[in-house]
């Protein structure tokens, strides 16, 4: 699963995870600063797409501005025995975009979560509760952000 | 913002080309010049549409731990303990949420070890916890296309 990279490829994820140049070979610009060549980057790059190092190459849009309002943490007390049939029908939801089964701690008895977007706060509650009835758990919770405190892009290699 | 714009946006999004003219690619798919692409995409970036183009990477595959936290701040506190947490460039994501737990935030680090530390590091600085530690056991679903969460 862990890749080792070697310095070169860590300095090339240096310079993916900030933009790329607005230039007409955005990848021979970006070799010269790695010290590859330009196939080598596009062929690294490609590889990275495939394998899933690189979830996802391309533009990141603003999604506040794409019609997506409310978005809703739910957190459901599954039963160790049915989390994964559980987590896999919240999973298959089409308003949920994340989904990951999590230790329960000292006074949160939560052990599945499900991020849930729709364009209101009432909507998404109406999507928990249906997706309750269908998979019969209705020891839930529905946190909404009230603050955005921070949201920025991880970046990896640089301490 | 036209309609050329918006498949621009579009097919910039989900399917970029990586490729050694990757302008003058999309620009024979929508029927324009490389150079008019470039200034296009430049507009909409200046405009804040888009936040950066460039790669969203899995930290596990690069080695890297994450897990996502909660704490219980008390209202007198929350101020500067969210400063103490977002200090970290390692916290990439932090909100308050309306539950006894009341800030949710996410840490990514090179290890599990530093994450132990940077929280030890934040609940004594902010004078907060126990800050619950929630790492991933099990991955059912990560849509990074619709909606466009940069993580």
């Amino acid at each position: 699963m862990t890749s080792r990279l070697d310095d070169r490829e860590q300095e090339l994820v240096r310079q993916l995870q900030e933009d790329i140049p607005l230039t007409p070979q955005p990848f021979a610009d970006i070799a010269a600063r790695v010290g590859m060549t330009e196939e080598e980057v596009v062929e690294t790059v490609r590889r990275w797409v495939e394998d899933g190092t690189i979830r996802r190459f391309g533009a990141m849009v603003r999604h506040q501005r794409l019609g997506y309002k409310a978005n809703a943490m739910s957190a459901w007390d599954v039963p160790e025995e049915r989390v994964d049939e559980v987590g896999r029908a919240l999973a298959d939801a089409g308003e949920v975009s994340h989904c990951y089964q999590r230790p329960r701690a000292g006074g949160w008895q939560y052990n599945v979560f499900a991020m849930i977007h729709a364009a209101t706060e009432g909507e998404c509650e109406r999507i928990a509760a249906a997706l309750a009835r269908q998979v019969g758990i209705d020891s839930y919770s529905l946190l909404f952000s009230s603050r955005e405190f921070k949201k920025v892009s991880m970046r990896y290699f640089v301490e | 913002m036209d309609i050329i714009d918006k498949q621009l946006i579009t097919l910039i999004q989900a399917g970029f080309p990586v490729t050694e003219r990757p302008w003058a690619a999309i620009g024979e798919e929508l029927g324009i010049s490389e150079e008019e692409v470039i200034g296009r995409v430049s507009a909409i970036h200046d405009s804040g549409e888009i936040r950066r183009i460039g790669a969203s990477f899995d930290s596990r595959r690069l080695g890297y731990a994450s897990t996502l936290c909660a704490v219980h701040i008390p209202q007198e506190k929350l101020e500067d303990a969210v400063a103490a947490i977002n200090a970290y460039h390692n916290v990439t994501h932090n909100y308050e949420r309306n539950h006894h737990y009341n800030v949710w935030f996410t840490l990514i680090a090179p290890s599990r070890e530093r994450i132990r530390e940077i929280l030890d590091e934040i609940e004594s600085r902010a004078g907060i916890g126990p800050i619950l530690d929630l790492p991933a056991k099990r991955l059912f679903k990560i849509q990074v296309d619709l909606p466009v969460i940069d993580d």
